[in-house]
């Protein structure tokens, strides 16, 4: 006993600072910090300035003053948001739909034993790993009503004898905006999926195979319902990243013609920037977080309940 | 149920890896054979191709009368269980064991009374509505039974089933594996590369090394008669003791020799030995055909030896000694007063010597 009360009382106890780091709340707490001060200054305060800058009637250039929510009154009236909510819903699903039928085919025939599978993958990163606006670019030649390369071939193949005005018809605008998103998003459809195939031990299928079911029943009754939680999560992402997008649309089109093709990010840009409108630019991105919102917790639960089975 | 044949079987991986060569396989009806052998050696290749989850190279194999080269797994009416069970994750105990009937088209009724059969036969009845990630590994390897048994296949084909087993389970399932087999009676190919699991369940047991057939045959015989130097040493623990030796003549016969051994070969063994003398062979001797030497042990069967290790295993003990350049192990009475470093006369069990040629390996 005295020897215990000796050794301990020998100043051996941690100095104060450290003892509070001991504590796990406090640690917890510092090691929040930095994270809490970048979330801060650069998620937080840009979205609580959107906020209020909504509610008031400044332009460029102009502090302008509190008016309610006269801004979301006027674009609830607004005949282009309801196009571009209507658009943006679309450009998203169909992409989504195809991004994800193009990405998982894609990765099931890469999770294959073949030569040249290493380069294969690789080549298949590349619309990824080029800048959008780049290959957007690319693109906007592709789509060029003159030097249309894709015009060209349909010509020569002799599917077609008048030029076709990608660009310039609103349907086929928005045709190939969708042609171009799918494009960009399919190889991070595929390398995710890949990724996830890849943690499904090939027994399982072997089993499959030997319990009498054929290729696509062992898809179905095995390969889909373990690459599930990663399929959702990957759709959660890229729905979040479409729903958004404006890269694309604002080189390719810019949102025309005649508006066809506006995005909630375009718009509220076209309205915010273009036209000065700072308020109403503000109150249109503002108006894309409900929705978002809704779609980001649907999803979440859908795979906490895939992911509980 | 079917017999299985294999004959000539061959598979040459791409990369040219001969991992099966020119197999030749009887397995009739309702035995239970087992694949035994080192790592690498080609067990799961063989086994794979007969499953029909991997190509053949060259050669046939034959369930029943029929030639299954060229058929699906699904066609082969074979049921395997993996090494690491290959449980479907998300789906139920139930609906594991019923996948295959209900892939096959089998009523409702047929599937649920199937599988409640195989869960009494297997005693897991309480875990069907479980998921595998809620079982342990033996309820597991119950339940890729299960899958096994409710499909009623003309064969089973097991890879290395208990190897993810603690040791104990591991032999209380490998009683259980013999049971089952009793009752179904079912054809089997077993693959291991744990000689006891071998020994204990094969009726007869299949050794490969380096994708050739060493040795095929019933336990007993693989133990007293191994048909070479890697036979022997692969089957029975702790492994037979090898020496290198020289074939000499001398009174009464032939003789083995190295420094500080001298051991006369036994009549039958001697005749086979005659063409080897003056030559150099391989000696051989288990240790539980070792024992320690009493006054009555001629001379010419018995060797002095030097004790390094003595290992009490409770049931017996073991002696690491030392003869001449050689370790000989013996396996003797549990309470032998010996201690490290003495010197103790070990007597040999005359006829169950063996000799192998040095060049060949081969059994004398
Ligand atoms: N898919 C493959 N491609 C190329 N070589 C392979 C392949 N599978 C196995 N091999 C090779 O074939 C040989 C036999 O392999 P196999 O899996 O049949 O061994 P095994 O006897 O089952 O061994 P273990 O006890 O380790 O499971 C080995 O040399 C192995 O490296
Ligand atoms: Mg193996």
């Amino acid at each position: 006993m005295v020897a215990l009360a000796t050794s301990s009382a020998g100043g051996k106890r941690p100095a104060p600072r450290a003892r509070l780091l001991e504590d796990e709340r406090w640690l917890a707490f510092a090691l929040l910090v930095p994270t809490a001060i970048l979330l801060g200054l650069f998620i937080a305060y840009p979205f609580v300035k959107g906020v209020i800058l909504s509610l008031t009637s400044a332009r460029v250039g102009v502090e302008g003053e509190f008016v309610g929510l006269k801004n979301f009154v006027k674009i609830w009236n607004d005949g282009i948001f309801h196009v571009t909510v209507w658009n943006t819903f679309w450009y998203t699903g169909v992409t989504t739909v195809f991004k994800l039928a193009l990405g998982l085919w894609l990765a099931l025939l890469l999770n294959r034993h073949f030569r040249g599978k290493a380069f294969i993958r690789a080549f298949i990163l590349l619309p990824f790993i080029i800048p959008t606006v780049l290959s957007t670019f690319a693109w906007k030649w592709m789509f060029d009503p003159t030097f249309s390369v894709i015009n060209w071939t349909l010509y020569q193949l002799g599917f077609i004898t008048q030029r076709i005005n990608w660009l310039g018809d609103p349907d086929l605008a928005m045709t190939s905006i969708i042609i171009i998103n799918v494009w960009r998003g399919v190889p991070f459809f595929a390398i995710s999926l890949l990724a996830g195939l890849q943690t499904i031990s090939p027994e399982l299928n072997e089993a499959a195979a030997i319990d009498g079911a054929r290729p696509w029943q062992r898809f179905w009754h095995v390969t889909w319902p373990l690459l599930l939680p990663v399929t959702m999560v990957v759709v959660l992402f890229s729905v979040i990243q479409t729903f958004a997008d404006f890269q694309l649309v604002y080189v390719m089109t810019g949102g025309g013609p005649a508006n066809a093709t506006h995005l909630f990010a375009t718009y509220a840009y076209q309205l915010g920037i273009g036209t000065g409108l700072l308020a109403e630019g503000a109150a249109i991105s503002l108006a894309m977080f409900p929705f978002l919102f809704l779609i980001v917790v649907v999803q979440l639960l859908y795979i906490r309940r895939v992911e509980v089975r | 149920m079917a017999q299985v044949t294999i004959r000539q079987l061959n598979k040459v991986y791409e990369g040219a890896v001969h991992a099966v060569k020119d197999v030749n396989l009887e397995i009739p009806d309702r035995e239970f054979v087992v694949l035994v052998g080192p790592s690498g050696c080609g067990k799961t290749t063989t086994l794979r191709m007969v499953a029909g989850l991997e190509s053949i190279t060259s050669g046939d194999i034959l369930i029943g009368d029929t030639v299954v080269n060229d058929l699906a797994p699904m066609d082969r009416d074979i049921a395997m269980v993996f090494q690491n069970y290959a449980l479907y994750p998300h789906k139920s105990v139930y609906d594991n064991m019923a996948f295959g009937l209900k892939m096959r088209k089998f009523d409702k009724a047929e599937i649920d009374k199937r599988v409640q059969h195989a869960a009494d036969i297997l005693g897991i009845q309480q875990l069907l509505s479980r998921r595998p990630r809620q079982l342990s590994g033996g309820q597991r390897q119950r339940v890729a039974l299960g899958r096994a048994i409710v499909r009623n296949p003309q064969v089973f084909l097991f890879d290395e089933p208990l190897s993810n087993l603690d040791a104990k389970l591991r032999v209380h399932m490998r009683v259980e594996l013999r049971k089952l087999h009793e009752r179904l009676g079912t054809t089997a190919i077993y693959v291991t590369h744990d000689q006891v699991e071998a020994m204990t369940l094969g009726d007869r047991v299949v050794v490969m090394k380096d994708g050739l057939v060493q040795q095929v045959g019933d336990p007993m015989t693989l133990y007293n008669t191994p048909a070479n130097l890697f036979v022997a040493g692969f089957i029975g623990s702790p492994a037979m003791n090898f020496a290198n030796v020289t074939v000499v003549g001398g009174e009464g016969g032939l003789w083995v020799e190295t420094k500080g051994l001298k051991l006369r070969l036994p009549g039958a063994l001697a005749s086979r030995a005659a063409p080897l003398t003056g030559k150099s062979a391989v000696f051989g001797i288990r240790p539980e055909d070792l024992r320690v030497a009493n006054s009555a042990d001629p001379a010419e069967y018995s060797m002095d030896c030097e004790v390094e290790v003595v290992e009490r295993l409770g049931s017996e003990t073991l002696l690491d000694t030392r003869v001449g350049s050689e370790t000989i192990v013996a396996a003797v009475e549990p309470m032998v007063a010996v201690r490290a470093r003495e010197k103790v006369r070990l007597a040999v069990t005359p006829d169950r010597m063996h000799l192998f040629d040095a060049e060949t390996e081969k059994a004398v």
